[in-house]
């Protein structure tokens, strides 16, 4: 399906050595997400950042899903489990770290912490804290990811789905069966043993006073080192192992893949990154951690992102996040089509319904048709005297189930948004192929 | 005796699932909303027949103008598809009626009046005092609205996507579960407000066990009528001619369909059957835990899961192992909550636990036959 980047990488192979070259998406993504914290984030209205970062987290999320369930086939159903794991996981050694190292949980980071940073030095040992706690919340939920995937990667089909959807239960009933308390006095902290501190997580209401370090550097720095760890894995030996397993395992096995080893890699390295985007979930401004919040719904929401864009699609995910972020946002007050982001917006529409669309004329038509049942809806609504925002999950769910009867392939299918016709004009466009076992 | 009333109660969503899943492979998320329908459903209809003496309702206009509208539009329907379309069209294939749209909608809306119809019968039944009589028609009627409500969502949304990817069939069946629970947490549907089921037994406990089990009217109630329930299934499965094609058509829908099996309107009578018992589940369950509300995260939505975990450990597409399946599990939770330490909240851990133990050491079930996988 996409085997035409490799012009990409030839062109600078030759420029750049090996170790440079290996390392320097990571570099780009510090940079991109620098700028993005530092510059741009001062120019954005009001609510803009937030909404920026709540894209960022479910890019983390829809992107390390498509590892498993888009890239090797199966399908987990507790993915929202190890964003928990994680998210308690980091937010534990946050908290409570901060307790033992300076005496309180109040932030203590630098310019790149905050969603609206302190000034100050540019970083702190507190910053060094969180990142170290993000990551250990990916390894746990790693660690944990493999203790699941081993035996019931074994499994097939919709069995695992169960197994992932039990697992995730588990992990709540777990969390919330802890008692309620979270300590909150820098004494007692201190003379708790580390080993017992794990039962002070807050229980059923929830972890309260976590520190709120995310910053929009330190989610797009994951999102964007995902991608890049998504696409490469994508075009190695192993991604191309991952989806032969997708398109018949029993083949697959035949051509000496151990399929169930795979499986579990893919598990293992999706739950990593699940677990940081939940330790990046836990301290962002506004959020209660709550174990009741990361249940089954949680997990659904990731993998409608990951249908909707497209199974084993990479920017398919991360288009399908971005807007899956902001539709419920959106439908809260429906803007005119008439605003000019909006107007703005359609527009774009329609240039790419007029660039790649198969069909122009009938696709603008949709278009049009689309724009005034929009139209027409929001009219009747205010004329009514209706208010929209309660209705907006239900507007949501048929937007969704119609999604999936009108254009079951998702929004970009099995490419990439690279590979769709007008980049490679000359080669027919390529033939779909049922996903899914 | 709470643990066999229970798992009969999860027995018999988990016959919901069970059946859906033997014919169209897909889990059903939808069901447990379904479910939940059946609950509010008896819930409102108590109030409009006068048994509940907490509160005094009546049928909102509304469904007087849905039912209406739907008259007048299998009508429409019916003129286009009868008349219209077979005077206009020149192609032959156009003048066979095909898609029978009138055909459906009046079946809807006839469905519907019948169930205003039996909400009347309820209301006298309860003035003229058989209170108890009153009961079991507010169950029929339970059964009726949910299991329209069962037609409609499989005619309307999964049987666009019979030949879409599995995965597909299940986004749309959690899109529909959405729509479900959203829809009725509107103020006019049932509002957000958590509300008590009137009980329409009589408080009494018949006998005692021993010290400790205490058989209750209620329980003795839940358990009699889910048993003829699933008796009555049991006949309908084995021993009928529609049972029969539903069995076919599990087995295998291409060869069903050569056999002259109308695989579709098996489907849609699965998916009628699987919703009718969840709505008798919902009536009984919200006959013995009274409180209702309407909050997603709730335990209504947990009990369908865990159902959906009965159905899995007694073998999955088996309708006698989602029986037993659901008694194990109810026996399980209430034998873990009554005599471990600390059991009460570490219950669902079991349950799922359990699931996964047989998962993977049985993955086929209790009862379930093990296939292998052919190339």
């Amino acid at each position: 399906m996409s085997e035409s980047r490799g012009d990409n990488s030839r062109a600078t192979r030759g420029l750049l050595p090996g170790p440079v070259r290996s390392i320097l998406p990571f570099l780009v993504a510090a940079a991109l997400a620098l700028l993005l914290h530092g510059a741009v984030r001062p120019l954005l209205p009001e609510f803009f950042p937030r909404v920026i970062l709540d894209i960022g987290i479910n890019v983390i999320l829809a992107v390390s899903l498509t590892m498993v369930n888009g890239f090797t086939g199966q399908f987990s159903l507790g993915h929202a489990a190890f964003m928990a794991v994680g998210a308690y996981t980091a937010a534990g050694i946050v908290y409570y770290g901060s307790y033992r190292l300076f005496g309180d949980a109040a932030v203590h980071g630098g310019w790149i912490s905050g969603l609206t940073p302190a000034s100050g030095s540019f970083a702190t040992g507190a910053d060094m804290l969180f990142l170290g706690a993000l990551l250990t919340g990916g390894l746990v939920a790693a660690v944990c990811g493999y203790v699941v995937g081993l035996p019931s990667l074994r499994l097939r089909g919709d069995y695992l789905a169960i197994v992932t959807l039990g697992f995730g239960e588990i992990v709540r009933v777990l969390i919330q069966s802890q008692t309620t308390d979270t300590l909150y006095d820098a004494q007692t902290i201190a003379e708790t043993p580390v080993w017992k501190l794990p039962q002070y997580l807050g229980g059923p209401v929830g972890f309260t006073g976590l520190p709120f370090y995310t910053s929009l550097f330190w989610v797009w720095l994951f999102a964007i080192i995902t991608l890049v760890v998504a696409f490469r894995l994508k075009e190695s030996t192993y991604g191309r192992a991952f989806l032969s397993i997708r398109e018949d395992e029993i083949a697959a096995e035949a051509m000496g893949i151990r399929t169930t080893r795979y499986k579990v890699r893919a598990f293992v390295i999706a739950a990593f990154f699940a677990g940081i985007a939940g330790g990046l979930y836990a301290h962002t401004i506004g959020i209660q951690l709550n174990a009741g919040e990361l249940a089954f719904m949680k997990s659904f929401d990731i993998i409608i992102m990951v249908v909707l864009g497209g199974m084993g699609s990479i920017s398919g995910a991360a288009i399908a996040a971005a807007i899956l972020s902001v539709l419920p946002e959106l439908l809260r007050n429906p803007p005119s089509v008439l605003h000019p982001l909006m107007a703005g917006l359609l527009v774009l529409c329609a240039l790419v319904v007029l660039v790649f669309a198969r069909g122009k004329v009938r696709a603008l038509v949709r278009l049009v048709v689309a724009i005034g049942i929009y139209e027409g809806i929001r009219r009747a609504a205010s004329a009514g005297g209706v208010n929209l925002a309660d209705y907006r999950m239900i507007l949501y769910a048929i937007a969704l189930i119609l999604m999936m009867i009108l254009r079951p392939q998702g929004l970009l299918g099995l490419r990439e948004f690279w590979n769709i016709r007008w980049v490679r004009r000359n080669t027919p466009p390529a033939k779909e192929v049922k996903a899914g076992p | 005796m709470d643990a066999i009333a229970v798992g009969s109660l999860y027995a018999l969503i988990a016959l919901g699932y069970t059946m859906v899943y033997g014919i169209l492979k897909f889990i059903n998320f939808a069901h447990s909303d379904v479910f939940v329908l059946g609950a509010w459903l008896s819930f409102v209809g108590a109030g409009i027949a006068g048994l509940d003496p907490a509160r005094e309702a009546s049928i909102g206009p509304w469904v007087f103008w849905v039912l209406a509208a739907l008259w007048a539009a299998a009508g429409i329907a019916a003129v286009y598809e009868l008349v219209l379309r077979p005077a206009l069209s020149r192609r032959l294939d156009r003048r066979l009626p095909a898609p029978r749209w009138h055909l459906n909608l009046s079946l809807v809306a006839a469905w519907g009046s019948i169930a205003v119809g039996v909400l009347h019968l309820a209301k006298g039944a309860a003035s003229a005092g058989f209170g108890f009589a009153a009961g079991g028609i507010i169950l029929l009627l339970a059964m009726m609205v949910c299991g329209l409500t069962g037609f409609c969502i499989e005619r309307l949304t999964y049987k666009p996507l019979r030949r879409a990817p599995r995965l597909n069939v299940l986004i749309t069946a959690i899109g529909v579960s959405l729509l479900l629970q959203n829809i009725g947490q509107l103020n006019w549907m049932f509002g957000t407000r958590p509300d008590r089921m009137p009980t329409l037994l009589p408080e009494a406990e018949l006998f005692t066990i021993g010290t400790a089990v205490r058989v209750r009217l209620v329980d003795v109630m839940v358990v009699g009528t889910a048993v003829v329930l699933m008796v009555v299934l049991d006949w309908l499965v084995f021993r009928t001619k529609i049972g029969r094609a539903m069995r076919a058509v599990s087995f295998s829908p291409p060869n069903a369909s050569l056999m002259g099996i109308n695989v579709d309107r098996v489907i849609s009578f699965t998916f009628v059957l699987g919703a009718m018992l969840a709505a008798a589940a919902g009536f009984l369950f919200s006959q013995k835990y009274p409180g209702l509300n309407q909050t997603a995260a709730s335990g209504w939505v947990l009990l369908g899961l865990k159902a959906f975990v009965a159905a899995v450990i007694g073998g999955i597409g088996n309708i006698r192992g989602a029986m037993l399946g659901g008694l194990l599990i109810g026996l399980l939770e209430f034998f873990v909550a009554q005599y471990l330490p600390d059991g009460a909240s570490l219950r669902d851990i079991f349950v799922f636990g359990a699931l996964i133990v047989v998962l993977l050491f049985k993955p086929s079930g209790v009862l379930g036959k093990s296939a292998t996988e052919k190339v």
